[in-house]
């Protein structure tokens, strides 16, 4: 426990400290007892220490050991899989095959058991450990079988780079067959050569190159961490590959800025997608269309629950069966709606509006009553979860699926509109209710349909929603006005102008944002908005036609 | 109906007059103790578990034989997050129910809404939350944290011991983020730090899209420089928050957050992967270990039936407020609500993490200050703790504004904005 503080207090501080030296010195001789290459029971239970310096100079001891569970361990211990058994303070390392727990001695050959959840205490580490643990485990796992782990490990050099890991860096580099693996260590080397003021100067300004060409700011981090001293030959090197790293940098920015916005507008645009019919396409002015998106994450919860009861591997799968589900249930609850009060409303707007948000109120509340007000957990599918690297920018997996996703909603949901018979009676409907009924379509099924359509649609937004929102009951409501708004700008009952229009509000914030902050840019957007409303009330792509009046 | 008993209607009625006689027969009837949490809306997610503690915390004490020798009554009103609602509701608590005494309000919003109903009707309301500071009222007991009981020791952590050097201030925009900001970066640059080793953001309510934030976040956090994120984003943003940070693979280890609003009951509902190592800074853990602690959680799991239902710090605040205001009575000698107010100040009761919280003259309370590191279950792995019990500081001596001013509110001074330079009260606006 350090001191809290104020200069006041220092020489308390400083006493601390000092006692905190002791400590690693004594855990240094410690190691020095301890016999060479071998890992002891005593050393793994220091880990369960509450005092964190001792924990740190047992990972250090640990990782020092040499021995083969040594990495096992200490990775247990990164990833809170490592457990204390209560009854005589051994540690074991967790596994979890199929669904159970079995524990197993790390020190012992024996195959892991299953233990009651009392039995055992988890080992919790903090961030400091967990640095250390980072460090480590990178130096020990270069040598690993999975490209993966040798590329995280090469990244580990470069974040903190030692010139003591030069060595094992140069040895793993002979017989790297990985191009992405090698690049990186290629960097990592360079990062140890120049933030080394042992290393000679050319050497270095070598270093500082190859950093420069790497581009990326952890080459930068590096870069401007060194010591250097001021005006000689290699500060204004190092400068200018700081400006290179700079200038590349800001271009990726903007390609970064522009997914960002693309990212945004896929989620505008599946959240105004269920809008765009019933507002768009048949002109009711539901406010209670985010409770749809909220109900269809909500049945994404219900859903995941239920599979984790039959298997728990239909987790993978459990988004992809959610989609019907969601949108059967949202779509039925908007049947329901429609058959009980917004038929009754078609040709009173103001009583609609007033009357579908009253709905939302008790959607709400309905929800709130029965799980609770909190938030509710939906799980990511581990094929969602993570990242990519792309340049220098990432792409983060569930924000490309759900661009990928709404964009098939769109086709699908115009396909709907301009191929099936239930589409053509939808625009037959809209836009001459009295000649399509004469022509014998029942107009008021059509309605029925229609409305059910939108909210299904609404409801299969929420489930890809749910992956990146809170599934709680106020879900809805930060949605409803940033749909209303993609509707009305793109023009209303056009889906290529929904389209357009979430796209260009994406874009717009993201590239405001940066600059401007996040509210400014939502109060710009707004501006903008009822600027743009005042010229052209119609939006951006009009109905033309008869269909107008 | 042929299936119930003749008999039992009768039994019922008898009992129901029995119990009525009783409390007639008892000094003045019940006391009667308001309870004014939103149990819906959007801040139903936090206040509907405060309202919960206190029914516990009031069955508890009629169970010991009530106060004064008389029933504690509770009486619930739902203000719906709506905040010209909390004011009335407020009134018809003071005004219809005649309460004695008023435990309620999560949002600071809420409780400058009510501040004038209290002071009309000249009530007693305990607030449990961490606010911004800044105030100090006769009517009202705060029983959360001042910034000096929870901020600036957040911020002397991170310096110490994680040698950070570079600060992202991130918050929500309204009035307690910009406070405690304002606070913040003013502490900061008296401790040495430049201009441009500072990033203040702020987001609307319920912002969702992180991605250009955390993106400047972490750019910002690669100058060679360690730097931590002080988050006050209000509740529901931050989830979306924190997914963003480790989508980008920003790590707890790499760029920590700290944060003042994330506490068990926000994480009881999430995926809580992304946020581990993430910190919050608290007075109070559902993990500590102490014996007054373990006999709380396990009276609550008890009351609540759900044995793995959280315990956060607006509870222990409460259980805090509560036992003060009994201990209070029983001093006075009586509910009038001048007198109590007068009793409050000094009394001290034990607090959860093993020491005594004192009211404070200026209306708040001692707290010792904890840091936690958040954990795959959703609890926080205490990391540090004040060696000793921090009093509360109502007007935050970093702002040029209130440098001057303090509350105390025994005579002769008996002011919440008292200027010490120029020896008036009202020195502040």
């Amino acid at each position: 426990m350090v001191a809290r503080s104020d200069p006041r207090r220092l020489p308390r501080i400083l006493s601390t400290w000092l006692a905190s030296l002791v400590l690693i010195l004594l855990g240094a001789t410690a190691f020095a007892a301890a016999p060479a290459g071998g890992l002891t029971a005593e050393q793994l239970q220091r880990l369960g220490e509450r005092n964190l310096q001792v924990v740190e100079t047992a990972v250090a001891d640990i990782a020092a050991s040499g021995s083969p569970a040594a990495l096992e361990v200490l990775r247990a211990l990164q990833d809170g899989r490592l457990y204390r058994r209560e009854a005589d303070g051994v540690m074991l390392v967790a596994v979890r095959v199929g669904g159970v727990q079995l524990y197993s001695d790390p020190l012992a050959s024996t195959t892991g058991e299953p233990l009651a959840e009392a039995e055992v205490t988890l080992v919790r580490v903090s961030n400091r450990i967990r640095r250390a643990l980072s460090a480590v485990i990178a130096s020990l796992s270069l040598d690993s079988e999975d490209p993966d782990v040798r590329f995280a490990a090469a990244r580990q050099f470069i974040d903190s780079p030692d010139s003591a890991l030069l060595e094992a860096i140069e040895t793993a580099l002979v017989d790297e067959a990985d191009d992405r693996v090698r690049t990186a260590l290629e960097v990592a080397r360079a990062a140890s050569i120049a933030s080394d003021p042992g290393q000679s100067e050319e050497a270095r300004s070598e270093a500082v190159d190859r950093l420069a060409a790497a581009g990326s700011s952890r080459a930068r981090r590096v870069l401007l961490g060194m010591f250097i001293e001021e005006g000689s030959e290699l500060a204004t090197r190092r400068d200018a590959a700081v400006e290179v790293i700079d200038r590349n940098l800001a271009r990726w920015q903007q390609v970064q800025n522009l997914w960002f916005g693309l990212s945004l507008g896929s989620v505008l645009l599946l959240a105004a997608m269920g809008l765009a019919i019933t507002f768009g396409v048949m002109g009711v002015i539901n406010m209670a269309h985010g409770e749809m998106i909220m109900i269809g994450a909500y049945t994404t919860f219900v859903v995941q629950g239920v599979l984790r009861g039959i298997s728990p591997a239909l987790a993978e799968v459990s988004l992809l069966i959610a989609l019907p589900v969601a949108f059967l249930v949202a779509g039925l609850i908007g049947v329901f709606i429609e058959r009980t009060v917004i038929r009754r409303l078609y040709s009173r707007p103001l009583e609609t509006l007033l009357a579908t948000w009253g709905i939302s109120l008790i959607l709400q509340q309905l929800v709130r009553t029965f799980f609770g007000a909190s938030n509710q957990r939906v799980e990511t599918p581990s094929w969602l979860a993570g990242s990519m690297e792309f340049g220098q920018i990432m792409i983060t997996y569930n924000r490309l699926a759900i661009l990928i996703f709404a964009l098939v909603m769109l086709a699908a949901v115009i396909l709907l509109l301009k191929k099936t018979a239930l589409g053509l009676h939808i625009r037959a409907v809209t836009q001459n209710r009295k000649m399509a009924e004469s022509m014998g379509i029942r107009s008021d099924r059509v309605d029925m349909l229609t409305f059910g359509l939108g909210s299904g649609i609404a409801g299969v937004a929420g489930v890809a929603l749910s992956q990146i929102a809170n599934v709680s009951p106020n879900l809805g409501q930060g949605y409803i006005i940033d749909s209303f708004m993609v509707i009305v700008f793109g023009g209303v009952g056009n889906l290529f102008g929904t389209l357009v229009g979430a796209m260009t509000l994406g874009i717009t914030t993201q590239l405001v944002e940066p600059s401007l902050g996040a509210v400014a840019a939502k109060v710009l957007i707004l501006v903008f908005i009822i600027i743009f409303i005042q010229f052209r009330p119609r939006g951006l792509f009009p109905q033309k036609g008869r269909a107008a009046e | 109906m042929k299936f119930v008993p003749k008999g039992l209607l009768a039994r019922v009625w008898i009992v129901c007059l029995l119990a009525v006689g009783g409390y007639a027969a008892a000094d003045e009837g019940p006391i009667r103790v308001g309870i004014l949490h939103s149990l819906s809306g959007t801040m139903a997610i936090s206040e509907t578990t405060l309202r919960d503690v206190m029914l516990m915390l009031i069955e508890e004490q009629n169970r010991k034989g009530g106060v004064l020798g008389r029933r504690l009554e509770p009486v619930v009103v739902d203000p719906a997050s709506d905040w010209p609602l909390f004011a009335e509701r407020a009134r018809e608590l003071l005004s219809v129910h005649n309460v004695d005494v008023v435990f309620g309000c999560w949002t600071s919003v809420s409780r400058k809404a009510v501040l004038p109903v209290f002071r009309e009707l000249n009530g007693i309301l305990f607030y449990p939350v961490q606010y911004e500071g800044e105030e100090s009222e006769r009517n009202v007991f705060y029983t959360g944290a001042a910034p000096n009981q929870q901020a600036i020791p957040a911020v002397d952590y991170l310096r110490e011991v994680e040698g950070v050097e570079r600060w992202v201030l991130a918050g929500t925009d309204y009035v307690y983020p910009r406070t405690t900001n304002r606070i913040l970066e003013a502490y900061l640059k008296q401790q040495g730090v430049a201009d441009e080793d500072i990033l203040i953001n702020y987001t609307p309510f319920g912002h969702s899209d992180w991605q250009s934030i955390v993106s400047r976040i972490r750019q910002f956090g690669s100058r060679g420089k360690r730097t931590a994120v002080v988050s006050t984003i209000n509740g529901d943003a931050n989830v979306p928050f924190y997914r963003e940070l480790a989508n980008q693979g920003v790590r707890a280890e790499d760029i920590p957050v700290i944060a003042f609003s994330v506490g068990e009951e926000e994480l009881a509902g999430i995926n809580t992967g992304p946020l581990v190592g993430h910190l919050a800074a608290w007075n109070y853990f559902q993990s500590l270990q102490t014996p007054e602690n373990q006999a709380f959680l396990e009276r609550w799991h008890a009351f609540t039936g759900d044995a793995r239902r959280t315990a956060n710090d607006p509870m222990e605040a409460h259980y805090i407020g509560f036992n003060m205001w009994v201990a209070a009575v029983e001093a006075a000698g009586t509910t009038d609500v001048d007198t109590v107010i007068d009793t409050l100040i000094g009394i001290q009761v034990p607090n959860l993490s093993g020491g005594m919280a004192e009211m404070l003259p200026n209306h708040h309370i001692t707290k010792p200050v904890l840091i936690g590191e958040i954990q795959e279950d959703g609890q926080f792995f205490i990391v540090d703790q004040s060696e000793e019990l921090i009093p509360g500081e109502a007007w935050s001596s970093y702002l040029p504004g209130s440098r001057n001013i303090i509350a105390d509110w025994r005579p002769p001074i008996s002011c919440g904005n008292f200027n010490t330079e120029t020896g008036t009260c009202g020195g502040a606006q």
